[in-house]
């Protein structure tokens, strides 16, 4: 099957990110959508820690140890940006202000259900971070992810398996071999990767994709 | 007059006991007051719990109090950062403690700590395992948590500029978890990177002084 990379999966993403809108991108794949946002859109980032209008990394040498993002790269600050702290951060993604959330996931269930934060190895801590918040807050949760994990299973299943992040929250899932929404029958086709056939990606999904 | 300034990190932290509960603010590496841990490593202080979002990487901060064997419990959100090597190590052992919760949950209770209020409804954590055995209430047709107050007896707070009153501004996403610390600690306690010998411009003031109780410089930049 065709599976879009990585870039072309995030610029994906973008282009369903509308001009104006305030987002919020997840640790891994979903920091990729920030430099694949279309031109002539103002989209402003918000970071977890404590920034809007989050911008690209700095050159060599300009780095500020002090001025990082979610995943605690350094970054810069775009025209317009603002800091604060961890109440009114989270008062922004819980009180509804963020517009989009794009995160990752271990598994997507066809009514919604996202895990993304822990799963049943009891050998690792569990480590939520902002991840419920988000979901619980942001009006349109995105999610990029594979659509099949490494041991070639499927992530997208009619019930998850792991913990829950959050129940009936995801609105659209985008994977290397499909964008998928969330309806009210379950995961409804938008479109597959070019050159997959649908009855491939059904036999890579856990649950009936509905045309 | 009010002066809140200590010369040094280990007069600053010089009254943390065994035992007592302590407040980091961070995030990642920006806003860690590694001169104030520092300090409290090296005076020795056991059998502390930690509250803070991340639990140290490598061997620095929170990581090198793991590493001694100081901490009894950790309280946070995000333990598992790429070289949180020392948190990992005690959990695998079973010789921590770890109580793990959503990051705007561990905000919110230090907010209502320090502000006076008994507890609040989020709908952050509803449906899921972190909710189980707590109170939950439907408001407005959706879910929500009953999540208390989460109070303790010092914070170690790290700010760009004091001033002998104890006011405090921050510099870029150092400031994260710092302002809701002072607030909702018994004792707080700020190191600075400037100690501005005249007061800071109202205007600027991020945290006012009446949330420190102590404050020393220190200029060391992560």
């Amino acid at each position: 099957m065709n599976r879009r990379n990585e870039i072309e999966l995030a610029a994906r993403v973008a282009r369903d990110i509308p001009d104006g809108a305030y987002v919020n991108l997840g640790i891994g794949k979903p920091g990729r959508v920030a430099a694949q946002i279309p031109a002539g859109r103002d989209v402003i980032l918000h970071s977890e820690n404590g920034i809007l209008a989050l911008g690209p990394a700095p050159a060599a040498g300009q780095e500020d140890p002090e001025l990082i993002d979610a995943s605690k790269r350094p970054v810069t600050a775009l025209p317009g940006a603002s800091y604060f702290g961890q109440t009114d951060s989270f008062a922004m993604m819980r009180g509804g202000h963020i517009d989009i959330a794009v995160l990752g996931a271990f598994q997507v269930a066809e009514n919604g259900d996202l895990a993304n934060w822990a799963t049943l190895d009891q050998r690792h801590p569990p480590a939520v971070g902002g991840a419920m918040d988000l979901v619980a807050g942001v009006p349109t949760i995105l999610i990029i992810m594979d659509h099949l994990d490494r041991d070639g299973r499927p992530k997208l299943l009619r019930r998850c398996t792991y913990p829950l992040t959050g129940p009936a929250v995801v609105a659209r899932v985008y994977t290397d071999l499909a964008v998928l929404d969330i309806a009210p029958e379950g995961f409804r086709l938008v479109e597959l990767t070019p050159g997959n056939a649908l009855d491939e990606v059904q036999a890579a999904t856990g649950a009936p994709i509905h045309v | 007059m009010i002066d809140k300034t200590v010369p040094d990190p280990v007069q600053a932290v010089a009254a943390i006991p065994d035992g007592a509960s302590v407040m980091v603010g961070g995030f990642g590496n920006a806003g860690i007051p590694f001169g104030l841990l520092n300090a409290l490593a090296d005076r020795g202080a056991r059998d502390l719990t930690i509250i803070s979002n991340n639990a140290g990487e490598a061997e620095a901060g929170i990581a090198r109090l793991l590493m001694q064997g100081q901490v009894r419990k950790m309280v946070c959100s995000y333990p598992r950062t790429p070289g949180s090597v020392w948190l990992q190590r005690r959990y695998a052992a079973g010789e921590i403690e770890l109580e793990v919760m959503p990051q705007g949950t561990l905000a919110e209770r230090m907010r209502a700590a320090g502000a006076g209020l008994g507890g609040f409804f989020t709908p952050t954590g509803f449906g899921t395992m972190l909710a189980d055995n707590k109170e939950t209430r439907m408001i407005d047709g959706r879910g929500h948590v009953f999540e208390t107050p989460l109070p303790a007896d010092f914070a170690l707070i790290r700010a760009e500029t004091g001033d002998r009153w104890g006011n405090l501004a921050f510099h870029a996403t150092a400031r994260n978890f710092n302002p809701v610390m002072a607030m909702a600690a018994r004792c707080s306690i700020a190191e600075v990177r400037h100690l501005s010998t005249t007061p800071l411009d109202p205007e600027r003031v991020v945290t006012p002084g009446i949330f420190i109780d102590r404050l020393c410089p220190y200029e060391v930049r992560p």
